[in-house]
């Protein structure tokens, strides 16, 4: 059931320091209709969200509600106009009852009468079929009943336009589909629903239309049932199907026949679901699939970065124990993170210092290296990778983000890896060191280095990787190598590939 | 079948469970009391002089609760109560008014209460400096007013010091075949007023909740629409005015100044707080689990003196084994909860 414009928003442009995020961006809303809105990363769909809900203000452009101009400069102009936002963190308070949650923060008068307010919330909860009672305490509710709890608070502030970002990120499939037929039920109530999400799947399965957004400009709105899996990947990746099939530039790389380096059997840890994978000596292959995927998680299960649950791995068939980073670098194994800033650099410790550091703490505390050695493993680095540092004794912090990356790069050949890790190494830095370090990566595989990489760029990774692995919604769904690997392939494997290890 | 399920008993939330313990542990620790030390702990008396002795600690220590259940820490009180003392023996020895000494308790709190909030729900300065500061400040002032102990003279005071609550019905026979009647001081009134009224408002108001609220999640409380700042501020206004409060209880005990008036006392509270289930990571806590946990650790000082060991230190020795083995209790008792949540 279709009905008016509920929400519209109109060439909304936003800037931030050095960055149009949003260029002339528009949106619609209508009422009763569940929403998606999708992008990869730097898409611009959280600042879209967070214009929306007030959290910042747009630059140019203007919000319709209901057909009136509206202006929203907080969270709680927001509220007032109806719109609500349920978060993929839970924003309630753990140690209130589920019935304070629901009502606390919008009492009028300053004193409470817990049974009228139970009662009310009881009604409410009945209404929409979630299972949890006003008294319970919150924290003993599991993530997706709280997670409807905050939906059933919007709901009861007549919500007419419902932002869910990301809510089932943490849920298993049984809670997706309690939370999926809670919003199914709202939509025939005639609330507006946007649904922010990375699993492709799930769209499909719930929302009627989807808005795609790509580098901070509308791509299109379609309707869900018009737009195949395929060519919504397309359009959030950039790449025109057909203009993809006539690129495909059919290289033949030799796969690698080298002895097998790390083998790893049904792994799985708290963030990534279980999966095999294997590298030989001088391979060098990558992990692809849309954010969210799971790619990250999975090299992080190899490295033991997020707590290992379950699975064999072998090291050169030779069974070990990875549970900790510190097993797996004692076992040759280095691991460039995804996030620089927060896993990478110590940005108030000098270049010098920051190179050193893995090898430091694989000598461990009591064999300190030496200032004049260090000073020489530095000043070698440096020169070798190129960084561009005022001297070795610069605090990280201070050079450009390629630079940055170059000496997490020079931390880690310093451990001289036999398997090395790297997770987006090339975001965020300029073309050339883009360049550099794929070249890098090359060579070390000649040396006879394995490397995972692990790139946004789809590009990037068929240059340099001679085997692929997709993944989809944390579930490997293919694996492609010599002919199939380009763009469209890889395309259509991330959108439609079967779940389970289906070869090609 | 949904009309079932709600009216089904609820499992204790995390104060309640605390509370109970807190309860269920004084209890038993005072019953083995009254079976194997006997002597005071079989006389009511014991329980009024325990709570004579400590209507002041037991009234800085609900404004403590309040405080750390919006998450935050004050360790000024002790301070502040000894200054409150010592300002209002001068001014009543000076010839003053004794119901203007009272507004001067209550002035001499709030001003704590209001510049430590500002400062750390507005100009968000960490809690543990901002009335560590006011600390040593009240310390300081409290010399500067006298370094010598002081005893108050004024009149009506010391009517008011002397006036006790005499309960005929709980008292006792003693050996020369009198009856002793129960005493309790005013004091203890004031303690068990300032008991209800903020138990009712942790429970029924809004701003009650609020203190809840903003210690169980910050960032949520603030999504939530409740207005934090204000909320952290009042928080520690009350603690504030319920040290003032507590100075002139204490002053109404002992009847003097001493610049080392309650020395010590804001740990005394942190530490009942605590064993009276209040967490210190903020949004878990209650009054009367406070009280119990005053209680407790006094019964436990007691008992330690009643079984021989008159030596300061193993009052602080045993107040210090107590405090650990109550969080780990707590951690113990709430992580398995939250474990058997998954």
């Amino acid at each position: 059931m279709q009905e008016a414009t509920l929400l519209q928003m109109r060439h909304i442009d936003k800037r931030f320091p050095g960055v149009l995020a949003l260029n002339n961006v528009d949106f619609t809303l209508r009422g009763g209709e569940i929403h998606a809105l999708m992008g990869e990363n730097g898409a611009g769909k959280s600042t879209l969200i967070k214009i929306l809900t007030g959290v910042y203000q747009m630059d140019g452009g203007e919000i319709l509600v209901e057909g009136e101009q509206a202006t929203i400069r907080s969270p709680q102009d927001a509220q007032n106009h109806g719109i609500s936002t349920v978060y993929q963190e839970i924003t309630l308070c753990p140690n209130l009852t589920v019935g304070e949650n629901m009502f606390i923060g919008r009492e009028n008068s300053p004193w409470i009468k817990h049974k009228e307010r139970e009662e009310r919330a009881d009604e409410i909860l009945g209404q929409l079929g979630i299972p949890a009672r006003s008294t319970q305490q919150l924290g003993s509710c599991s993530l997706a009943v709280q997670q409807m709890v905050a939906i059933a608070r919007a709901v009861d502030m007549n919500c007419k336009v419902l932002i869910l970002d990301e809510p089932t990120s943490s849920l298993d499939d049984k809670e997706v589909n309690m939370l999926f037929s809670l919003m199914k039920d709202l939509k025939s109530k005639g609330v507006g629903i946007i649904f922010v999400t990375h699993f492709l799947e799930q769209v499909y399965e719930v929302s009627d239309r989807i808005t795609v957004l790509r580098n901070g400009e509308l791509v299109g709105e379609y309707l869900t049932s018009e737009l195949p899996q395929v060519e919504l990947v397309a359009k959030m990746i950039g790449k025109e199907l057909d203009e993809l099939s006539a690129l495909s530039e059919v290289d033949e790389k030799k796969s690698v026949q080298g002895e097998v380096f790390y083998e790893a059997r049904d792994l799985s840890s708290s963030d990534a679901m279980p999966f095999d994978f294997t590298i030989r000596k001088g391979e060098v292959n990558g992990f692809t699939g849309l954010l969210g995927s799971g790619r990250s998680e999975s090299v992080r299960a190899i490295f033991g970065a997020d707590k290992v649950t379950g699975g064999k791995v072998k090291i050169k068939g030779e069974e070990v124990k990875i549970t900790h980073p510190i097993d797996a670098m004692k076992h040759g194994i280095g691991y460039l993170a995804e996030d620089r800033k927060r896993d990478g650099i110590i940005a108030d410790l000098s270049v010098r210092e920051n190179i050193i550091l893995a090898l430091q703490v694989m000598n461990g505390m009591f064999k300190p290296i030496s200032r004049s050695e260090s000073e020489a493993f530095a000043d070698e680095y440096i020169k070798v990778l190129n960084i561009k540092t005022a001297s070795r004794e610069t605090p990280v912090g201070s050079l450009s983000g390629g630079n940055q990356q170059k000496v997490i790069l020079a931390r880690w050949l310093l451990t001289h890896p036999d398997y090395l890790i790297l997770d987006e190494p090339t975001r965020g830095i300029d073309v050339g060191t883009k360049l550099e370090i794929q070249k890098l990566v090359l060579k070390l595989a000649e040396d006879g280095v394995s490397v995972t990489f692990i790139s946004s760029e789809v590009e990037e990774m068929l240059r340099t990787c001679s085997r692929l692995i997709v993944m989809r919604d944390r579930h490997i769904v293919g694996e492609l190598k010599g002919q199939d690997l380009t763009q469209a392939k890889v395309m259509k494997t991330i959108a439609g590939g079967e779940k389970q290890n289906e070869n090609e | 079948m949904g009309k079932n399920l709600m009216k089904r008993k609820e499992p204790l939330t995390d104060t309640q469970l605390l509370m109970t313990i807190t309860i269920g542990i004084f209890l038993v620790m005072y019953l083995l009391a009254m079976i194997f030390l006997q002597g005071g702990f079989l006389h009511t008396q014991q329980i009024f002089d325990m709570l004579n002795d400590n209507a002041s600690l037991i009234i800085v220590s609900c404004g403590l609760t309040i405080v750390m259940i919006g998450g935050g820490i004050d360790i000024s009180v002790g301070a502040v109560t000894s200054l409150v003392v010592m300002s209002c023996v001068l001014y009543l020895n000076g010839g003053g008014n004794l119901f203007v000494s009272m507004l001067i308790a209550v002035a001499i709190g709030l001003c704590f209460g209001v510049g430590q909030g500002f400062l750390i729900s507005y100009l968000e300065i960490q809690p543990f400096i901002v009335t560590l500061a006011g600390m040593f400040f009240a310390r300081g002032m409290t010399t500067i007013l006298s370094v010598n102990p002081q005893k108050a003279e004024h009149e009506g005071f010391t009517l008011l010091r002397d006036t006790k609550i005499e309960i005929p019905w709980l008292g006792y026979v003693a050996k020369n075949g009198n009856l002793v009647p129960a005493r309790i001081e005013l004091g203890v009134v004031v303690a068990f007023i300032c008991i209800i009224l903020i138990f009712v408002m942790l429970k029924y108001n809004r701003m009650g909740r609020n203190f809840y609220a903003i210690g169980g999640n910050q960032q949520s409380a603030l999504m939530l629409g409740i207005n934090v700042k204000r909320t952290r501020f009042m928080s520690y206004v009350l603690s504030g005015l319920l040290s003032g409060l507590s100075g002139y209880v204490f002053m109404m005990h002992t009847g003097a100044g001493n610049a080392t008036n309650a020395a010590g006392m804001e740990m005394n509270a942190i530490a009942s707080s605590i064993i009276g289930g209040t967490l210190l990571t903020g949004g878990v806590g209650n009054v009367i689990g406070t009280l119990f946990g005053t209680l407790t650790l006094t019964t436990i000082k007691k008992i330690v003196v009643s079984s021989g060991f008159n030596d300061p230190w193993w009052q602080s020795i045993t107040t210090g084994g107590m405090l650990c083995f109550f969080i780990l209790l707590q951690s113990v008792v709430l992580g398995r909860r939250s474990r058997k949540k998954k």
